[in-house]
Parts: C-alpha cells; sequence; structure tokens
C-alpha cells in the first residue's frame, strides 16, 4: 500500500530532499509513525502532544484534515497527502 | 444608481448566475446552480475596498487619523491600492510593505495613488512582509497599521455588508466559496450567512504557491491570521495554481467573466461542492466571490499561450 506524501522544502532535511515519500497505514497517525520509521524527526515536526502543530497543514487530497478527522483521517492507497507550513501566503 | 462621490459607491455588487457552468441534473433531482459574485465591481475593482473602507473609517473613529498622518501596511495588492485610494482622498500618506515577486500592475496601480512601497525579500512571501511591517511599526509608533490580518473591522466589512447583500439576492443560498487569505471575507461573511442560515456551507479555497513563497527559517515561524476562526468553515481546500488557472480560463470561456485568478481557485472549490451536491441527489445554490477581475494578472502570463506554459509562468509569483 503506497500513498503519496508531499513533502514541503522546510521539511526535505528529513527525507535526504525528496520532495515526495510514499508511506502506509490506515489512518494520518499511523501514516506518520510509518513514515518517522524511514524518516527520523519527521513525525516531531509535524504532531504534537496537541495534535498537528499549529503551523502545519495538512491535506487529504487537497482537503485540510482538521474538517475530516485530523489525525484520525482515515486514508488509503492512490491517496495524496500534502503537507505545507501556514503562511501569510500572497496577494492581499 | 446615484451616489456623492466614488467612496459611497462602495458594495451592492451583482450576483450573477453561471448557467453553463452549473452542472446538469438528473430529472427529478434539485437544481445544483452555480451564482459568482462580482467584487470586481467595486471602487478600485477589487472586494478589498469593503474592508479597507472599514479599517479608515474605524481608525477615524478611534481618532488616529489626521490628514498627514501615515498609515503603514503589509500588503503586495488589492488592500493596498484600495487603502492607497482612500488615503489619496483623505490626505493621508500610505506606505506599503510587499514581496519583491508580485505583478508589476500592481507596483503602478500603487505608485499612481501615490502609495510608497517598501519591498520584502521574495522568498518567504507574505510572511516576511508581515514581519518587516510590524518591526517598521514598532519603530515608528506614530505610523498607523490598520493590519488587515488581525483588524476586526476587515471581518466586520463583509458581516456587515458582503453577507447581507448574498442572502438579501440569494434567500436560498447553500454554500458561500471564497479565497482564504486575510481570513476577513470568509470569517465576516461566514458568520453573518450562519447566523441566519445554520445548515448553510462556507468553503474556503486556499491558494497553494510554488515552493518559494513556503521557504522558512523553521517550521515554527509559520503564520495563522489572528482573524482566523475556524470554527466559522465547514471545509478548507488547497488549490493548485494549475487548477485556479484551469477555471480562471473556465470562467472566460464558459460564462463570459474576466476573472482574477484567486476567482479561479474559488470556482474549483465550488465546482468541488456542486459535484458532490449532484452526487448526492440533493439540490445546491452555491456562491463563488470573484475577488477582483483580470486585469492585473495579465503580465503573468495567465491569460494567454497553453495552460502548460501559463502555469510555468506562474510559478514562483504570487496570483493570489
Amino acid at each position: 500500500m503506497a500513498i503519496e506524501v508531499r513533502i514541503p522544502t522546510i521539511l526535505r532535511t528529513y527525507t535526504d530532499g525528496a520532495k515526495q515519500v510514499e508511506g502506509a497505514g490506515s489512518t494520518l497517525d499511523e501514516l506518520f509513525t510509518d513514515l518517522d520509521g524511514r524518516h527520523g524527526g519527521l513525525r516531531e515536526r509535524l504532531v504534537d502532544d496537541k495534535g498537528l502543530r499549529r503551523f502545519v497543514n495538512v491535506y487529504l487530497n487537497d482537503e485540510d484534515v482538521r474538517f475530516l478527522s485530523g489525525l484520525d483521517t482515515p486514508v488509503k492507497d492512490v491517496d495524496t497527502v500534502t503537507v505545507l507550513p501556514a503562511v501569510a501566503g500572497g496577494d492581499r | 444608481m446615484r451616489y456623492e462621490n466614488v467612496l459611497d459607491s462602495l458594495g451592492h455588487t451583482p450576483l450573477v448566475g453561471l448557467p453553463r457552468l452549473s452542472p446538469p441534473v438528473p430529472a427529478g433531482a434539485g437544481d445544483v446552480r452555480l451564482w459568482a459574485k462580482l467584487e470586481d465591481r467595486n471602487p478600485t475593482g477589487s472586494v478589498k475596498d469593503r474592508a479597507a473602507f472599514y479599517m479608515i473609517a474605524q481608525a477615524e473613529k478611534e481618532g488616529l487619523l489626521q490628514p498627514g498622518s501615515v498609515i503603514l501596511e503589509p500588503t503586495s495588492g488589492n488592500t493596498g491600492i484600495s487603502l492607497a485610494m482612500v488615503s489619496r482622498l483623505r490626505g493621508y500618506r500610505l506606505i506599503v510593505v510587499m514581496p519583491e515577486n508580485t505583478s508589476t500592475e500592481r507596483r503602478q496601480l500603487l505608485r499612481m495613488y501615490g502609495a510608497e512601497i517598501i519591498g520584502s525579500p521574495a522568498a518567504g512571501g507574505s510572511n516576511e512582509a508581515v514581519r518587516v511591517a510590524k518591526q517598521l511599526a514598532a519603530e515608528h509608533p506614530d505610523w498607523v497599521m490598520l493590519y488587515q490580518y488581525g483588524n476586526e473591522a476587515n471581518a466586520r466589512a463583509h458581516y456587515e455588508t458582503t453577507g447581507p447583500e448574498i442572502l438579501e439576492d440569494l434567500p436560498s443560498i447553500t454554500h458561500f466559496v471564497a479565497g482564504l487569505g486575510t481570513t476577513g471575507t470568509l470569517m465576516g461573511a461566514g458568520r453573518y450567512l450562519r447566523e441566519h442560515k445554520p445548515d448553510i456551507k462556507i468553503v474556503a479555497a486556499e491558494p497553494r504557491y510554488g515552493e518559494l513563497v513556503y521557504g522558512l527559517r523553521n517550521i515554527d515561524e509559520g503564520f495563522v491570521p489572528e482573524l482566523y476562526d475556524e470554527s466559522v468553515l465547514t471545509t478548507r481546500f488547497s488549490v493548485s495554481s494549475a487548477d485556479a488557472l484551469r477555471r480562471t480560463r473556465q470562467f472566460i470561456d464558459a460564462e463570459g467573466i474576466f476573472a482574477g485568478i484567486s476567482a479561479g481557485g474559488a470556482l474549483h472549490a465550488g465546482l468541488g461542492m456542486a459535484a458532490k451536491a449532484v452526487d448526492a441527489g440533493e439540490r445546491a445554490d452555491i456562491v463563488v466571490l470573484v475577488a477582483d477581475g483580470g486585469w492585473k494578472y495579465l503580465s503573468t502570463g495567465a491569460y494567454s499561450g497553453t495552460l502548460e506554459e501559463a502555469e510555468s509562468d506562474l510559478e514562483g509569483q504570487l496570483w493570489a
């Protein structure tokens, strides 16, 4: 089972520069733990004892997981998970 | 319609149906209709006029502004243009802090209205502009930073104008979809609409930029606008520049509407909601907010050439 996970520039030190990695799990929580096994320290940048870190946004097939089930959001093969830092963004 | 001056002509923008973009539904199923609220029909051509006028009005009410006062604002576009116009009319001096990689039309418009521009490094996008502006504000306590990301008058403008206009024009509304930036539009209009239609879906379309914009020294340097209250939203989508561009062109091709690229992003999310409604066999009246027209983005290549060329031209630029 392979779920595609897109990694932002700032976290690629954990993935040897890879912008995309693959993982497995039936929930986001499991997926992050799985990734941490091969990319040690990555999970801690994303999750703290309260859940997803404040300035980390995670999207499942482009939808913000905070509006799904957070870390308990089910994930499956062919899903794409995108991790992005929270930014002020662009043109306002 | 007659107004005493251009500032009074704020708001009351048209809500137009999108019959060609609205999906067909099976016989017997409720209609799924898309609508666009055309915010380019505001005094300086964008939805930001609402926030800017309200923020300045509030600062005047609090006695913070007199002719000659300096207003400082982190803004790479529409807010700055709007503030510049009002400042010009009221005799204020406006200084804007903005990233270097915004379109040239933007800078021309700001200077045309008399604004002074301080550039912040492109890498780090608006986070950096906000940081630089906050630092300048601390160094110049007599300058007034309205701070669109945290100023309640921003959201209040939408609570008092945008939301009520939409509900009055479309009492049957089921979804409100808008771009997520300072979050003022969604927070203000979203709160108003939820109060009057508790089952309404408030949907955010967040632009996903090229990598440059997300360059931070560390992930804890992130930024969440102080106005943002997650509980007002039903859901939030990340929209790629590719999808936003494709939909911006669809706006033109299908409906003859020349919209800015963020409107394409909102349309993308709106079409997603429409498809869900069709699948569920439910009726829907989906309002998509068109924040501005396409004029300021012509130099980005978004409206000419192939989609692939347009997408690659947009990489590294702040398109919304």
